[in-house]
């Protein structure tokens, strides 16, 4: 019996202790027809040995190409004590920090990861993360209804240069709430958010303008210029940032002449794998007078019984163990074994390790977009000033181009048929783990395929 | 300042580096694309650390921690059961590990077939007839769960319905999800022997009840035996039934949700499925769902066509609720779920109820022996069950709390601790099914041993506890002086 460590005779002794002949007699209170089946459908159980065989087959299945899709999730190199140290079991196998006693491991690697990112990001404060980047962003627009006390409208403006994929979930989860969403166009030369955009919307009630820093195009908005809007039309302003990024960006905290007011984005990039989307975590920050709208859970500084330094979860009175129908969120959970990573990612490179990879990581994305531009009829799409990512034009459908690619085993690429009806543009992305020789392939393979 | 709980900041230095962990920079004109304006100013506050400092702190970091790799950790309603290292280790090959989100299905087909199959998995051990795994935690399936009961009743134009039930023992989740999917929330009282009050949720019931979300077995540790009655009372008014899959662990191989009636259920495969707690998460919360809201299931799922398998979209869900994630949920979390259910089969599948049940009773009575008070003496424990200290808290002064710290001294972990509110001076205690009886027996010794000290000496008990890296720490202090960021200079 897998994981099941009774002998027959502990069996007996404690049917006898409970007085009882037979386990069955334990289900006595349910009634006899709604009992279960065999689970027919369901295989045999394997050993060890075999299930590992078996799941190390299909991962060797998926394993053969070289990638260049960004749009959101990131290949970068990852130390090799972060999973080592962050899959002890001390950390894998400990629960939510509620006994604080007993969790002051947790609880100070939350507590330090709250600081780097708070840093990271030139935030006052942060929760200890929250599922991902794009649920992250709902719950930040969530909160912005919340907080901005100026505002009676339940609506937000939305760059439509906002990743695709966080508007889809943001709209489908604020919804049921009655939330709306009003998507702002983008500059189709420049492919940044241009405040004669934005013009329509002045004086009029939104409580928030979504800005993300780089765009999911890769190209760089005017935030300064887009934050002062918003906050001289009484909205608050929600950053979503690449947090590899903020090594050399100027942080959300600077933004404008205030600072944005809420930063949420997709911790994955530090330190945690690009494992098919999951578990990853989104971080989530804020101003100090918007502590109390935050949802999540948020860890403090505080002292025992004897003085002494230890930390605790506080602010609980914000969630839904303690509020129920009046929390700010139903999140019960943060991503701590992601965010533990992270932590042991960010110490372990520090600010000018994260700069280098950032650094890294646009180099090869412009080596490899010269590359590909070298090809006759490819071309940047925009004209702006770009980050880490970037869209290029091809002559041809961008969805037979990466198929073509795929069997190659190059994945080339995001295409942006689908989310913006450009069919021959896709966004593509070099890391710092890209090799010059793997970019010099990917154009000669693309160069094949377009001939 | 003690040692012990430097922080990472405070061992930093200016200057150090851990070298080999980050490439070398790029020489400066590789950035001179960046406009100026948008560059950063001044470094951001990271610590300056060797490789081996880091690697030191967070290990004995980690070493404070209570764990199941550790300690009995008999946490009601959390199932802490041993998750296998082998789920994680099959979890982490580079494969898996390596596949980007958006990769083409062409380069996807091992990964879609150990969802696909889980997928299977999960509706048969359930009995309901779709499946979606994307939903990232407990919470966020039930997020998804009451969404496709309010997408049901708008598809039918019955918009009138605006009201979600809740038994008063529900986790503080339950209300929190209906008010996030904008219902109004109601509270049925439950009845001195743990069952709903039957009468009451029917007068409750009406043409605005939306539906009623329950846990069965209930949070009081106990199967609620007039499911039936309750899911006629609910599907007469023309709500929907919505199976908290938080205690499923009672019930895996004896009893299926969707054979009770339930039209919509989430599981926690962290709990049930043995993926671990990481400290508070990641965890996975799949739904399951009737024939009647297959139509609304969040994407992505993973479909079959012939020898391949391919996500289905929008395009073949039209009424889906959406989606819930940038991407797949907690991937990596699936597939330690999947290891689990295949190294478990069929009989194990059908043994976790079973095996977990004789646990649970066979603690309760030991521990009703040693002179502890059942809440619901006269019935069954589930896999989990509640005893109630008001009696001790009245007679010695100690409360469940003191009895829960207490605990830690003898290296044990508390159970959960005063949920669910309705019993006054409660523990929640959980032992799953893969701790051995001597296990439980020195459990059960320790909590007779605290009944002594309670009584000979409860001040003891009150002061405990005296084992740990730290005391009972000052929550009113952490709340009034926050301090959730270290900033140099800031006294600690």
């Amino acid at each position: 019996m897998p994981y099941i460590p009774h002998t027959p005779e502990d069996v007996q002794s404690m049917l006898d202790a409970i007085g009882v002949a037979r386990i069955e007699d334990l289900f006595d209170e349910i009634p006899a027809h709604l009992k279960a089946g065999a689970l027919e459908k369901l295989p045999d159980g394997l050993t060890e040995m075999e299930v590992t065989a078996l799941m190390a087959a299909r991962a060797r299945q998926d394993e053969s190409a070289v990638c260049f899709i960004g749009a959101g999730a990131y290949e970068h190199h990852i130390p090799a004590a972060v999973w080592e140290i962050a899959t002890r079991g001390e950390y894998y196998t400990a629960y939510t920090p509620y006994q604080a006693e007993a969790s002051q491991g947790t609880l100070q690697t939350i507590y330090e990861y709250q600081s780097m990112i708070a840093h990271l990001t030139g935030m006052d404060v942060s929760n200890a993360s929250v599922y991902d980047g794009a649920s992250g962003l709902s719950e930040a627009v969530l909160m912005a209804l919340r907080a901005n006390r100026k505002s009676k409208a339940s609506r937000v403006l939305m760059p439509a240069a906002v990743h695709p994929l966080y508007r889809r979930a943001t709209r489908d989860i604020v919804t049921n709430q009655g939330v709306t969403i009003e998507e702002v166009p983008f500059c189709n030369e420049r492919g940044i958010t241009l405040l004669e955009s934005l013009a329509p919307y002045a004086g009029e009630d939104y409580a928030a303008l979504v800005i993300a820093q780089p765009n999911f195009f890769g190209c760089l908005e005017d935030v300064d210029a887009l934050t002062d809007w918003a906050h001289a039309n009484n909205m608050l302003v929600i950053a979503v940032v690449n947090p590899t990024s903020l090594a050399l960006l100027k942080p959300p905290g600077e933004w404008g002449s205030g600072g944005v007011d809420i930063v949420v984005g997709e911790g994955q990039p530090l330190g945690v794998p690009l494992s098919s989307g999951g578990p990853y975590f989104g971080f989530m920050c804020c101003k100090q007078q918007h502590v109390r709208q935050m949802p999540g859970r948020i860890i403090g500084r505080t002292v025992d019984m004897d003085g002494k330094p230890g930390f605790a979860l506080t602010l609980q009175a914000r969630e839904q163990h303690i509020r129920r129908s009046k929390a700010t969120s139903n999140i019960c959970t943060n991503q701590g074994l992601a965010m533990t990573a992270a932590t042991i990612y960010m110490s372990l490179l520090g600010a000018d390790g994260l700069a280098s990879v950032a650094g890294h990581c646009h180099a090869n994305t412009n080596l490899l977009a010269d590359k590909l531009c070298a090809i006759k009829g490819v071309k940047r799409r925009f004209s702006s000033a770009t980050f880490h990512e970037v869209v290029i034009e091809l002559p041809q459908s961008a969805n037979l181009t990466l198929k073509a690619l795929a069997a190659k085993n190059i994945l080339g690429g995001y295409s942006l048929a689908p989310a913006y009806g450009f069919d021959n543009a896709m966004l593509v992305c070099a890391t710092e783990v890209r090799t010059q020789d793997e970019i010099e392939q990917y154009a000669a393979a693309l160069a094949e395929v377009l001939a | 300042m003690n040692r012990e709980a430097q922080l990472i900041f405070e061992v930093s230095k200016a200057g150090r580096r851990a070298y080999s962990q980050a490439p070398k920079p790029v020489a400066d004109d590789k950035l001179n694309d960046l406009p100026a304006a948008l560059r950063r100013q001044s470094k951001p506050l990271l610590p300056e650390v060797s490789e081996l400092q880091v690697v030191r702190h967070y290990t004995n970091l980690s070493s404070k921690n209570f764990a199941i790799d550790k300690q009995f950790y008999p946490l009601g309603s959390c199932t802490m059961k041993y998750n296998p290292r082998g789920a994680n280790r099959a979890a982490m090959l580079p494969g898996f590990l390596k596949r980007h989100p958006l990769a083409p299905e062409s380069h996807s087909q091992g990964y879609l077939a150990c969802l696909f199959e889980l997928q299977e998995f999960l509706k048969e051990v359930t009995g309901m007839k779709g499946v979606s795994l994307t939903p990232m935690a407990g919470a966020q399936g039930e997020f998804a769960g009451v969404a496709m009961i309010r997408a049901y009743h708008e598809a039918r134009n019955d918009h009138e319905r605006t009201e979600i039930l809740v038994p008063e023992a529900a986790h503080g989740t339950n209300p929190a999800t209906a008010v996030m999917c904008g219902y109004k929330v109601r509270e049925v009282p439950v009845n001195d022997d743990g069952d709903v009050d039957l009468e009451a949720l029917k007068a409750a019931c009406g043409p605005q009840t939306a539906g009623l979300m329950m846990t069965n077995p209930s949070t009081c540790g106990v199967f609620e035996r007039q499911v039936e009655a309750i899911a006629k009372a609910v599907h007469e008014a023309g709500g929907l039934l919505y199976y908290d899959g938080a205690n499923l662990n009672a019930i895996l191989g004896k009893v299926r949700p969707g054979d009770m009636g339930f039209d919509v259920i989430h599981m926690n495969l962290h709990k049930t499925f043995a993926t671990p707690h990481g400290g508070g998460g990641p965890g996975a919360g799949p739904v399951g769902v009737s024939e009647r809201l297959k139509p609304f299931l969040p994407t992505p799922i993973v479909g079959q066509d012939g020898d391949s398998y391919r996500w289905l979209t929008d395009a073949d869900l039209p009424q889906t609720i959406g989606h819930l994630s940038a991407f797949m949920g907690n991937a990596g979390v699936l597939l330690r779920a999947y290891y689990y259910a295949r190294a478990l089969g069929r009989e194990g599948m059908l043994r976790v109820g079973e095996y977990s049940s004789l646990a649970a009773n066979y603690m309760l009575k030991r521990l009703q022996q040693v002179g502890y008070t059942a809440a619901y003496p006269d019935r069954r424990a589930s896999h989990e069950f509640i005893l109630t200290l008001a009696k001790e808290a009245k007679a010695f002064d100690v409360s469940a709390m003191d009895v829960a710290k207490r605990l830690l001294d003898y290296n044990q972990h508390a159970p959960t601790t005063y949920f669910p509110l309705l019993v006054p001076e409660c523990l929640l205690i959980e032992p799953t099914e893969t701790e051995t009886k001597e296990a439980l027996d020195e459990f059960i010794d320790a909590m007779a041993r605290i009944l002594e000290e309670a009584r000979e000496n409860p001040e003891l008990v009150k002061g405990a506890p005296y084992s740990q890296p730290v005391r009972r720490l000052d929550d009113v202090r952490a709340a009034r002086e926050l301090n959730l960021v270290f900033r140099p200079g800031a006294s600690a």
